[in-house]
C-alpha cells in the first residue's frame, strides 16, 4: 500500500518534471524563432540603414554614455530625495482622510479635494505649473529653483497616490483589531500608531514599490523645467550630433535599474500573495 | 454592590431590537455565564459593557457608577474591564510579549523593567512561559487565546469579559482555555462570559443567564437552570444544544 503510494508520487514527480522539460524547450524554440526572423527581416526594410545609424550608432553610445550616467545621479539624486517625502506627506494625507471626528472635518474633506485634485491633473501639468508658476513670483535664490520645485510638484502628485494605497491598507485592517486594542485602553491615536499602519503600510508594501518604479521614471519629466538631468542631456547630445543614440543610451540606463525593481516588487508581491492565501 | 449592574439596558440597530431591556447584575468575584442562542445578543451585551457598542437606553453600573452615559472619556474605563473575543485578536505583527505589554507601556507609562516581571509571571502562570517571545502565528489556538487573556490581564482589571472564547478552537484545545477560567475563578476573578459549553458553565458558573428575545428570560443557579428550568423557552433551548 506505501509502496505503491511512493511509486506513484515517484511517476508523478518523473511527469512533472517531463513536462517542465518540454515548455522549456517549446518556450526557447519559439523565442529563438521570433528572435531570428527580427534579426534577419528588420535589416531587409529600406529604411534600416538611416535607422540604425541614428538610433544605434555604437561610437556615438560609447562616447555619451559617460556624460549621461553622470546627468543620471542628478535623477537619482532628485529621487531620493522625493521619496521619503512622498512617503511621508502620503501618510499625512491618509491619516487626515481617516480621522472620523467632527472636530477634524476639515482635514479629511481637505484630504479627499486635496487626492481628487493630484489623481486627476496629469504630473506633467502639475510640474509645468509648479515648476514654472512659482519661480516666476520672482522669489529670491534659492527660493526660485527649478530643482526645489520640480521636486515639490513629483512629491504633491505622488502623495495623492501613495495616500490612496496607505489608506486602502488602512482599510483592510479588520475592525476587530481596532477594537481589541480600544478595549485595551488604548487612545484612537495609539491604535492608528501601533495596531493598524504597522500592519497596513507592510500589506502595502509592493504597490509602494510599484509606485517608487514609476517615479523614478517621471523624475525625467523635471527637464522641462530645467535641471539638466539624464533625459535632458541626452536631447543636447541629440541636438549637437543630430543622432538619437544619446536617447537609446537613456533608456538603457533606465532599464538597467528599473527593470530589476520590478522584479523585485514583483517577487514582493507573489510572495506577500502565497502568505495570504 | 454589585461589581457590575445592567439596568434595562436597550440596543437596537436599525430595525432589529437585540437588547429589550436586560437587567443583570454580576457580584464581587462571582462567575456568571451567558447562555443563549447564536443571534441572541450576548456579544452585543458584552459589547455595551465594553463601551465598544453605545446603548440607546437604560444604564450600565460599574462599581455603582454609570458608564453608560455619553460625553465621558471610554479608555480609563475600558481599562477596567478586560474582554477577550472568539477569534483571539492577537497582533500578528508583535510577539506574545509585546502583544500583552503593549497597553501597560501605553497607557500606564510604565517602564518595562516593572512591567516585565508581572507580565513574565502571567505567562509562566498560565502556562505560556516559553512562548513569550512567539509570534502569534506560531501559536496553537489555544496558546494565542491564553496570550490574549494575559493580554487583558496585564491591564488589571477589576473585571473580565469573555465572548465565546472556545468556539474557534479545535475540541482538544478547548480543555486548556477552559482551565485558564477555572484559575481565575479560584483566585476571585469577577467575570461573564458568553460561552455554549454548558457543561463547563454547570461546572463552575455561580449563576447562569439565559438570553432570549432580547431580554434575561430566566437566571438562577446552575443546577436550578440546567436541571429544572422554569421557562418552557429555557427547556427547549437547552434540548436544543445537548
Ligand atoms: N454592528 C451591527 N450592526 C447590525 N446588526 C448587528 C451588529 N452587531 C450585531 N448585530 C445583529 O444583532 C444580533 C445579535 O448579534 P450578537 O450580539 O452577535 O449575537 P450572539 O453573540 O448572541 O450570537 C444579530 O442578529 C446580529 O446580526
Ligand atoms: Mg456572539
Amino acid at each position: 500500500m506505501s509502496e505503491n503510494g511512493a511509486g506513484k508520487q515517484l511517476s508523478r514527480l518523473e511527469y512533472e518534471r517531463k513536462a517542465r522539460r518540454r515548455s522549456l524547450i517549446i518556450a526557447g524554440l519559439s523565442t529563438t524563432a521570433v528572435v531570428g526572423a527580427l534579426v534577419v527581416l528588420v535589416p531587409l526594410a529600406p529604411g534600416w540603414p538611416a535607422v540604425k545609424n541614428s538610433f544605434f550608432n555604437w561610437e556615438i553610445f560609447v562616447r555619451t554614455s559617460p556624460t549621461l550616467l553622470r546627468t543620471f545621479l542628478l535623477d537619482v539624486a532628485i529621487f531620493a530625495w522625493c521619496a521619503p517625502l512622498i512617503a511621508i506627506w502620503a501618510l499625512v494625507i491618509a491619516v487626515f482622510r481617516d480621522t472620523r471626528s467632527p472636530a477634524l472635518f476639515p482635514f479629511r474633506l481637505f484630504a479627499i479635494i486635496y487626492t481628487d485634485i493630484f489623481r486627476g491633473v496629469p504630473v506633467i501639468l502639475v510640474v509645468y505649473l509648479v515648476g514654472f508658476g512659482i519661480p516666476g513670483l520672482g522669489l529670491p535664490r534659492p527660493w526660485n529653483s527649478p530643482y526645489l520645485w520640480g521636486s515639490v510638484a513629483l512629491i504633491l502628485t505622488y502623495a495623492a497616490y501613495v495616500a490612496e494605497i496607505y489608506r486602502s491598507g488602512i482599510e483592510s485592517i479588520h475592525v476587530s483589531q481596532r477594537n481589541a486594542a480600544l478595549s485595551l485602553g488604548l487612545s484612537q491615536s495609539d491604535v492608528m500608531r501601533y495596531v493598524v499602519l504597522p500592519q497596513a503600510l507592510r500589506r502595502v508594501l509592493p504597490a509602494n514599490m510599484n509606485m517608487l518604479i514609476a517615479l523614478q521614471k517621471d523624475v525625467a519629466l523635471l527637464s522641462f523645467i530645467g535641471p539638466v538631468e539624464i533625459f535632458r542631456q541626452a536631447g543636447v547630445f541629440k541636438s549637437l550630433l543630430a543622432n538619437f543614440t544619446p536617447y537609446v543610451v537613456a533608456a538603457v540606463i533606465f532599464l538597467a535599474v528599473t527593470v530589476p525593481a520590478t522584479r523585485f516588487a514583483d517577487t514582493l508581491i507573489s510572495r506577500q500573495n502565497r502568505r495570504r492565501s | 454592590m454589585p461589581k457590575l449592574e445592567l439596568q434595562a439596558v436597550r440596543k437596537s440597530f436599525g430595525d432589529l431590537q437585540v437588547l429589550r431591556g436586560v437587567d443583570l447584575t454580576v457580584a464581587e468575584g462571582e462567575l456568571v455565564c451567558l447562555i443563549g442562542s447564536s443571534g441572541s445578543g450576548k456579544s452585543t451585551l458584552l459589547r455595551t459593557v465594553n463601551l465598544l457598542t453605545p446603548i440607546d437606553d437604560g444604564a450600565i453600573l460599574l462599581d455603582g457608577t454609570d458608564i453608560s452615559l455619553p460625553d465621558q472619556d471610554p479608555r480609563p474605563i475600558r481599562e477596567q474591564i478586560g474582554i477577550v473575543f472568539q477569534s483571539y485578536n492577537l497582533f500578528p505583527h508583535m510577539t506574545a510579549l509585546d502583544n500583552v505589554l503593549l497597553a501597560p507601556r501605553r497607557v500606564h507609562r510604565e517602564p518595562d523593567s516593572s512591567l516585565l516581571p508581572r507580565a513574565r509571571e502571567l505567562f509562566v502562570r498560565f502556562g505560556l512561559g516559553d512562548h513569550m517571545h512567539h509570534w502569534p502565528d506560531q501559536l496553537s489556538g489555544g496558546q494565542q487565546q491564553r496570550v490574549a487573556i494575559v493580554r487583558a490581564l496585564a491591564m488589571n482589571p477589576g473585571i473580565m469579559l469573555f465572548d465565546e472564547i472556545t468556539s474557534a478552537l479545535d475540541p482538544e484545545l478547548v480543555g486548556e482555555v477552559l482551565g485558564v477560567l477555572a484559575q481565575l475563578k479560584r483566585d476571585g476573578m469577577t467575570m461573564l462570559i458568553a460561552t455554549h459549553e454548558l457543561s463547563f458553565a454547570a461546572e463552575v458558573a455561580d449563576k447562569v443567564c439565559f438570553l432570549h428575545a432580547g431580554v434575561i428570560l430566566e437566571e438562577g443557579r446552575p443546577r436550578e437552570i440546567f436541571e429544572n428550568p422554569k421557562e418552557v423557552r429555557t427547556r427547549s433551548f437547552l434540548e436544543r444544544v445537548r
